[in-house]
């Protein structure tokens, strides 16, 4: 291990650049978040992410977000377990009705100020899923959402942006 | 075939409209004996129902090749599988709520997808039922001096798939467990139904977000099998590097979530950079980084070119340079390893009874892989080894993970030596005259995925079923925590790493 660890010291950090917000995320997070919101949020953000019924591949990414790479940590936004520590809740999936309790209790549960991402085409809007039987079609269904962050499944990087956007709105 | 299956099977024909496997038309005592001979001899691959029959398709555990059986449903009944094979038992509930059909002497009368939230009961019954209302769940439990529950989920601390867990224990024993799913049912069957092949293949992609490659390729091949359409060569040798790719990320994956359960977070730290890389060099060779919809019917959508192969090859010996640290470092670290040897310990005979494939029956003594059992190209012409440990605990189920690993960047190289220039699609033939029947039984990094179709005269989907290895690892992963501590089913549920999504479709 030790010798893991002294290679890791010398070698060139893993980390990429900060991307800058979206832009589009910022025009429709600016119509929304106001001034005390904005106050609020500071410079952390708590996240609790629930899988509404998602394919998974929205999750694969998310964990890629906190990878050495992505490093979502250096800007103050943080994966959290429970609702109660929570500033956002980030949804992704199509919004299966199975998950429709659970996921209004998790809202609930949440502290507020509070704000709601749909990450991924299909809590954005159902994505091929929508026509289904099972499933409500999209977060909006659901829930006041603040941000949409498109993409099947949305980059780490476009998942970035969008957070950065909510901190700098 | 296997003589057993051959000499129950004496006196039928295999139906004209199959084309990738025969499937035959039973009565009651062919199928009964069928059912009596699962996980003694005889495996099955899947259960399904149509309106009119239930199928299942079966393969000796010795060999061979894979065959349906068909068996009629009258009155909304068929003979119960899992009467007699416990591993039948989600399939057959499955049935029930999607179909509206059940097993005669069905073990398990309660509802499993259907949670009552649909705004109709039955969805693939021709004549949906209003929704129906349904009790609470009653969990089987365990009765005793001092016996507590934890209810976990379907919300969970991580970022992982909902699904719901009940323990039961004395202590910090737990002396049951039963996982409650559903939450993630997309109704994707009946989605599939009345598409074209080529519509359907991006739902057929999303049934699993982490297997869209082997699930884009089990559609691909069931399609092409009941359509009887030849792909071009060097589409089957880029299908396989996607596949392998895939394996690798999620492998990698794997192999530091499941270290990272433990704790050991730099494990987790430095396969999360090998999985990136893979992930980057994907989106940089194949236009995505999951390589969602390459694969499509008919070949792949997306060319591999000069600049690609160099990416890849240049990703195969960063890769071959940093793993063997890394396998060092899990190798001598005791008090990692204390915490996988010997926890959530699957025996071989259970794996072998329920016919249960991936690195779960691999760890556990089934060498299973259908890269090999039943090989497709390009895998029938390439050279490699398939792992297999007896152990069955966390760490057997690491040490094939990286055995595999090891094996995919074999094969990779191997495929980017062998793959020659030519056409990458042609379309699908013979979609628009009869009927026609296809199957396909892949490997993904989970183990074998088993897809089946039928196109209609119009060459549109009319019933489309896939099972995920998944449906056979949740009840053996409630199993291997039987005995185990509440602190150890993380660790437990990692080095299984169940699909939720595929597993509700
Ligand atoms: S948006 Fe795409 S990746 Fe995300 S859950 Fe939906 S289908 Fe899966």
């Amino acid at each position: 291990m030790r010798k893991l660890l002294f290679k890791s010291i010398f070698a060139n950090t893993a980390t990429t650049d900060a991307p800058a917000p979206s832009p589009a995320a910022l025009e429709e997070l600016g119509k929304q978040v106001n001034k005390k919101a904005k106050a609020l949020l500071g410079r952390s953000l708590a996240i609790r992410v629930v899988d509404a019924g998602s394919c998974n591949g929205c999750e694969l990414e998310i964990h890629a977000v906190d990878n050495a790479v992505y490093d979502v940590s250096r800007f103050g936004i943080h994966f959290v377990a429970s609702p109660r520590h929570a500033d956002v809740l980030l949804v992704t999936g199509p919004t299966t009705r199975n998950m429709v309790t659970a996921l209004k209790r998790t809202y609930a549960a949440m502290p507020a100020p509070k704000w709601v991402i749909a990450s991924g085409d299909c809590a954005c809007d159902g994505c091929v899923f929508a026509d289904s039987y099972a499933v409500e079609g999209g977060l909006d269904a659901v829930l006041d959402v603040d941000l949409h962050i498109p993409g099947c499944p949305p980059t780490p990087t476009a998942l970035l942006q969008g957070m950065l956007a909510l901190m700098t709105a | 075939m296997s003589k057993n299956l051959q000499e129950i099977l004496r006196g039928t024909r295999p139906l004209a409209s199959q084309h990738g496997a025969n499937r035959h038309r039973v009565d009651t005592e062919r199928w009964q004996l069928i059912t009596g001979r699962l996980g003694r001899g005889l495996d099955m691959l899947a259960l399904w129902a149509d309106p009119a029959e239930v199928h299942m398709a079966v393969r000796a555990s010795d060999g061979g090749a894979l065959v349906i059986v068909s068996h009629k449903i009258k009155d909304g009944v068929f003979p119960s599988v899992a009467a007699h094979h416990p591993a039948a038992g989600l399939a057959e509930r499955i049935i029930r709520d999607l179909n509206g059909v059940h097993g005669d002497a069905t073990p398990d009368g309660r509802l499993w997808l259907d949670h009552g939230n649909w705004p109709l009961s039955a969805p693939l019954s021709p004549t949906p039922q209003a929704a129906q209302k349904v009790p609470p769940y009653t969990f089987l439990g365990a009765e005793g001096e001092g016996i507590h529950q934890i209810p976990v989920g379907p919300v969970h601390a991580g970022i992982i798939e909902p699904g719901h867990f009940r323990f039961f224990c004395v202590g910090e024993t737990v002396v049951r467990l039963e996982a409650r799913l559903g939450y993630t049912h997309k109704g994707i069957e009946k989605l599939l139904e009345g598409k074209t092949p080529l519509q359907a293949a991006p739902i057929a992609a999303r049934i699993s977000g982490d297997s869209t490659v082997a699930y884009a390729l089990a559609f691909a091949r069931a399609c092409e099998s009941a359509t009887g359409t030849e792909i071009p060569e060097r589409a089957h040798w880029l299908r396989a590097l996607l596949a392998e790719l895939e394996r690798l990320a999620n492998h990698c994956g794997d192999v530091g979530a499941i270290c990272n359960d433990a704790a050991f977070a730099l494990m987790h730290a430095h396969f999360g950079l090998l999985r990136e890389d893979i992930l980057h060099a994907a989106n940089l060779s194949f236009g995505h980084r999951l390589m969602m919809d390459v694969i499509v019917p008919g070949g792949v959508s997306h060319d591999l070119d000069t600049a690609g192969e160099k990416v890849l090859r240049t990703l195969f010996d960063g890769l071959r340079a940093r793993l063997p640290d890394l396998i060092d470092l899990y190798d001598n670290t005791p008090s990692l390893q204390n915490r996988t040897r010997n926890t959530g310990t699957l025996s071989a005979e259970l794996a072998a009874k329920f016919g249960t494939g991936g690195y779960v029956g691999r760890a556990a003594g089934r060498e299973f892989d259908a890269r090999k059992a039943t090989p497709y190209p390009p895998y029938d012409q390439l050279d490699f080894d398939v792992p297999c440990l007896e152990a069955g605990d966390v760490n057997a189920r690491i040490w094939i993970r990286i055995q595999e690993i090891e094996q995919s960047l074999h094969l990779c190289d191997a495929i980017l030596g062998r793959i020659s220039k030519g056409d990458i699609l042609v379309p699908l033939e013979n979609t628009d005259t009869k009927p026609r029947e296809g199957v396909a039984l892949i490997e993904g990094f989970r183990g074998d995925i088993f897809m089946w179709l039928r196109l209609g005269k119009d060459g549109r989907i009319t019933r489309c079923h896939s099972r995920d290895p998944s449906q056979y690892h949740w009840p053996l992963l409630e199993a291997v925590i039987e005995n185990n501590i509440v602190a150890d089913f993380p660790i437990c549920n990692k080095s299984f790493n169940c699909a939720y999504s595929a597993s509700d479709l």
